[in-house]
Order: structure tokens, then C-alpha cells, then sequence
């Protein structure tokens, strides 16, 4: 028999949380700090809009696009929180969660060998979509005395003839950091003088904490050249309802319907509903949200103190991104003995790409409850290892 | 500040005043300086515990009487709803807009407690015309909190 496999696929890494996933799941009594979603339920009223939609029957497609309600709230809330204005027929697309916007974003605009900027540490899908539509990935290594922001040199040292497109995944996951209005205006000012198009990883946007999430689309000259992705997963606590939108110049957006419709149809329809009275009424269910996820990471800011842990505080998202190299063990190895000795889970900062060895990721989407338990364990764990040393 | 700090502590008044401090991002001296004031200005009135009693004995009923009224010349309801919540027995009185005036409620009495209040007490005073008496038989939710309810966390072990 032939070979029935594509090269380009079997070539692509597999996910380095996958191998610690297998192990980790084995073990009884695993207190996990690895989870990348939120721990609260969908609050209940968006739930319930969904559930009577499905009462009422609405349990068809709705067009490629999505319902045009939504991408008219969808065109309200980026004006009202991120102050950019869109068209709600011609400028957005609801995807399959921002994943889906990556993928096909990526494949709508790039050429084979054409080369995408990837800063990391960062979401582990970019580098394989990049790969799956031909272009070559380059990696830019975001640093820890940066707090993991990208910097102008940084940017300008990796860009070439052949740079067509910059991801900008900020608030980032796994490290915590953001970007600020003035860090993206000079990123901003290179990509217009170079030519380069950005899309913007905003799905952790509403989770910023004593600083204003700043959309790179809302510089002058950049809503232009930019795909804004985000989604209602970390938000509103909605990642099983897997819905996403990519908002930008109609000219892409175009190219990703058409790449959506064949692939895809349209997003769930119960969701994209359920979606609407999101952005509607769930305002206060993200300021408490928010407020709680704050907490905690307070909580662990102070708790990485106590045991002399280096963290930068990191104003995003949900994880913080601890320094392990006085331990000097891989990431992937500090991650699998904690697991060992304590029964805990993190996972290692290089699932992340290379730039992330030496640190791990501590996600806060957990209760306070248990975040004590757990800082406990990390506390004994390296105690233990400073004592051996 | 004060919201922040009601907000939790309406939640989880047993917090250990400088895990307060840490999670709210304010000194703890300041945290406790607010509180005090609070409790003193009579915004924090208590501090209690929510208990289901049912699963500790099954003596203990609660009751919501619907209590209507007349109210008097000069002093509306205020003066028979003190009448009414200065009895010991009675655990909350509101002032309800609506079908009836006072709604009280009885905690934690067994049944003949609460038929002598109703009969002997209540309904024996002058301005009350009339009363209507639920008893509560079973709680879902109280004060924000789901009684029966125990949720595992069914989130993968580890996600990207």
C-alpha cells in the first residue's frame, strides 16, 4: 500500500502538551494548574438564550458569515471597547473560535514561502497553520527582562523581503504579558513603513487587570492592514461553544468567508444566539469574572514571593509565567518531577516554543481553594530541590 | 475599596485579613482600618453563617407569613413592623409593595412555635387585619448559594 499520509502534516511537531496531557491525566489525585480555560460556567443567562433558541427551533445554518445580528452587536462591542469601527456585512466573519479565524486568516493571505513572524512564547496553533499553508514560520524570541512584550528591535531584526504577516498574540498565553498603547504604536509605525500585515490574537482582551487592553487595529493606518481575532471562550467562559470572529478589511475578510464556507458552513447556530445576549447583557459577568481571575493572580504574585520564585507580574490573561533556571532543569523535566513529587501540574513553558525553556506556565482559572493547595506543593517541591543543591 | 471589599467579604467573611490584603492589592492595615470604619458607620452589620440546617436535624421548619396591615396616622408602617421584629422568633421583616404589607419570616422554630406566634402574637395585635403562613419545604438556594449542589471540575487535566 502507498503511503495514504501528506508529508507537510506528518512532518508538523505534535503538541508538546500533548505527551505531558497523556501522563498527567493517569495519576489520581492531580491537582492541575494547566487548564487554558475559564473555571466558571457560561453565566446562566447566556446558557439560556441558547437553550430556547434550541426550543424554538432554531436549529438550521445560518448564513457563512453568521447571523447578522450578532456581527451587528459583534461591530458595537469593538466600538464601544476597542474603538474600531467595522461593517457588520462586510468586514467580520464569525469562525469556529478565534482558532478557526487563525487558520483560515492565515491561509486567505499567505503565499508558499512567504514568511509569517511568530513571537513566542505563545499559543501553540500558529507555527502548524503557518506551516499547513505553505509559509515559513519565523520565530521571534519574546525575552523575560521585556516582560515577553515585543519590542521595535526585535521586530525589526526578524523582518525580511519575504515578511508578509506579524502575529501579535497579546494578552498573551502562556506568559501573562500585553502590550501597551505606546509599545504598539512603534511596532505599528515599522509595519506600515514595512509593508507587513498583523493579525491580532485578541482572545484574551477582556481579561487585562489595572491596564486597558489597546487593539493594534485602533492606530491610524493600521485597521487597514490588520485581522482583529477574538471570541467569547475566555470571556464569557464559552469554549465549548466553540465561536470566534475575525474582523478586518473586506478585501481578506472576502478570501476567508469563501475558505469558511467550504470548510465549515457556518459556527454553531445555538451558540451564535447564545453569542448575541453575550454581548448584550453579559458586561457585569466579565467585570466579576474579572475581578475574581485578579485576585488570584494576585494571590499567586504574592504566594511566588514568599518562596523566592522570579516572576514578572504579568497583566493579562489568565497564567503566570514563573523563572525555574536556578533549578537548572529543562522546563519539561521540572514539570513531569513536580508532577512526580507533588502531584501537581503545570505545564512547561517550552510547549510554548523554545524561548519559554526555563519557565512554566501556571494558569489562575482555578478557585482560590485550590490555588492554596497547590502553591503548598510548588512551595515544599522547592524547598525540596534548594535543599538538595 | 469598600465595594471590593464587601463584595468578597459578603461572600467569605472567615478570609484571614491579610490574604484580604493580598488578593485586593491593598495594605493590610488600610483593609483593616476600612472595616472598622464600615462596621462602626453600620454598613457591615454582622457577620453570620449560612447553615443548611436540614441536614442536621429535621425539627426545624422555617416559615414566610404575609402579614397585612393598617397603617397609622403619623407613622405608616414603622411602628407596627418594630412591634412585629422585636419579637425574638422573628428572623427578617420587610416592608413588600404589593397584595400585603409586612412579610416575616420564622427560622429555625418547630411547628408549634410558629402557629402560637402566628395565633397568640401576631394576629392578636390591633392593627393587623390579616396573616397568611407558608412554610418553606425545602431550599435550593440561599443567600447566592446552591445548597444540594456539588459540581467536579470536568476540564481536561491540561489544555493548550
Amino acid at each position: 500500500m502507498r503511503n495514504p499520509l501528506s508529508d507537510t502534516v506528518v512532518n508538523i511537531k505534535p503538541s508538546g502538551i500533548r505527551k505531558f496531557f497523556d501522563i498527567a491525566s493517569e495519576r489520581k489525585d492531580v491537582i492541575s494548574l494547566g487548564v487554558g480555560e475559564p473555571d466558571f460556567d457560561t453565566p446562566w443567562h447566556i446558557r439560556d438564550e441558547g437553550i430556547w433558541s434550541l426550543e424554538k427551533g432554531r436549529t438550521f445554518y445560518t448564513s457563512n458569515s453568521g447571523l447578522m445580528e450578532l456581527r451587528t452587536e459583534i461591530c458595537n462591542y469593538l466600538r464601544r471597547r476597542v474603538n474600531v469601527s467595522y461593517e457588520p456585512d462586510k468586514e467580520v466573519l464569525i469562525t469556529v473560535g478565534g482558532s478557526e479565524a487563525i487558520d483560515i486568516g492565515l491561509r486567505a493571505m499567505i503565499n508558499p514561502g512567504e514568511e509569517v513572524l511568530i513571537p513566542q512564547p505563545s499559543y501553540v496553533s500558529y507555527e502548524p497553520c503557518a506551516v499547513l499553508c505553505g509559509a515559513k514560520p519565523v520565530i521571534i524570541e519574546l525575552k523575560n527582562e521585556n516582560e515577553f512584550r515585543l519590542t521595535k528591535e526585535e521586530l525589526l531584526s526578524a523582518i525580511t523581503d519575504k515578511t508578509k504577516l506579524l502575529i501579535l498574540p497579546f494578552p498573551n498565553n502562556p506568559t501573562g504579558a500585553i502590550m501597551e498603547r505606546h509599545e504598539l504604536e512603534e511596532i505599528a509605525k515599522i509595519c506600515i513603513e514595512k509593508d507587513i500585515f498583523v493579525m491580532s490574537d485578541e482572545i484574551y482582551s477582556e481579561l487585562t487587570y489595572g491596564r486597558e487592553h489597546v487593539s493594534i487595529a485602533s492606530i491610524e493606518g493600521m485597521k487597514e492592514r490588520t485581522i482583529l481575532i477574538n471570541g467569547f471562550s475566555k470571556a464569557y467562559a464559552m469554549t465549548g461553544w466553540r465561536l470566534g470572529y475575525a474582523a478586518g478589511p473586506e478585501k481578506i475578510i472576502d478570501q476567508m468567508r469563501k475558505i469558511h464556507q467550504f470548510a465549515i458552513m457556518c459556527a454553531p447556530t445555538t451558540s451564535q444566539y447564545a453569542a448575541v445576549e453575550a454581548l448584550r447583557n453579559g458586561d457585569n459577568d466579565v467585570a466579576q469574572m474579572r475581578e475574581s481571575y485578579d485576585q488570584r493572580r494576585r494571590f499567586l504574585m504574592n504566594a511566588f514571593k514568599e518562596m523566592n520564585l522570579p516572576c514578572f507580574e504579568p497583566y493579562g490573561a489568565f497564567y503566570v509565567f514563573p523563572c525555574i533556571k536556578e533549578f537548572n532543569m529543562s522546563s519539561e523535566d521540572f514539570a513531569f518531577s513536580l508532577l512526580d513529587a507533588e502531584n501537581l501540574a503545570v505545564v512547561p513553558g517550552s510547549a510554548f516554543g523554545d524561548s519559554g525553556e526555563g519557565f512554566i506556565r501556571i494558569s489562575y482559572a482555578y478557585s482560590l481553594d485550590k490555588l492554596k493547595i497547590a502553591m503548598e506543593r510548588l512551595s515544599e517541591y522547592v524547598n525540596k530541590l534548594r535543599k538538595k543543591a | 475599596m469598600r465595594e471590593k471589599i464587601l463584595t468578597f467579604i459578603e461572600k467569605n467573611s472567615r478570609v484571614d485579613l491579610g490574604e484580604l490584603a493580598i488578593l485586593l492589592g491593598m495594605e493590610q492595615a488600610d483593609v483593616a482600618n476600612e472595616l472598622e470604619a464600615m462596621e462602626k458607620e453600620g454598613i457591615i452589620c454582622g457577620y453570620h453563617t449560612l447553615i443548611d440546617w436540614d441536614k442536621v436535624t429535621d425539627q426545624r421548619i422555617n416559615a414566610l407569613i404575609e402579614v397585612r396591615v393598617t397603617p397609622q396616622r403619623g407613622h405608616g408602617f414603622d411602628t407596627i413592623a418594630e412591634r412585629i421584629y422585636k419579637y425574638p422568633e422573628v428572623e427578617a421583616t420587610y416592608l413588600i409593595s404589593g397584595g400585603y404589607d409586612l412579610l416575616v419570616t420564622l427560622e429555625g422554630k418547630t411547628l408549634k412555635e410558629v402557629s402560637a406566634f402566628v395565633s397568640e402574637k401576631l394576629s392578636t395585635l390591633d392593627t393587623v387585619i390579616s396573616t397568611s403562613t407558608h412554610f418553606i419545604l425545602k431550599k435550593y438556594k440561599d443567600h447566592g448559594t446552591i445548597l444540594h449542589e456539588k459540581k467536579d471540575d470536568e476540564r481536561m487535566i491540561v489544555t493548550p
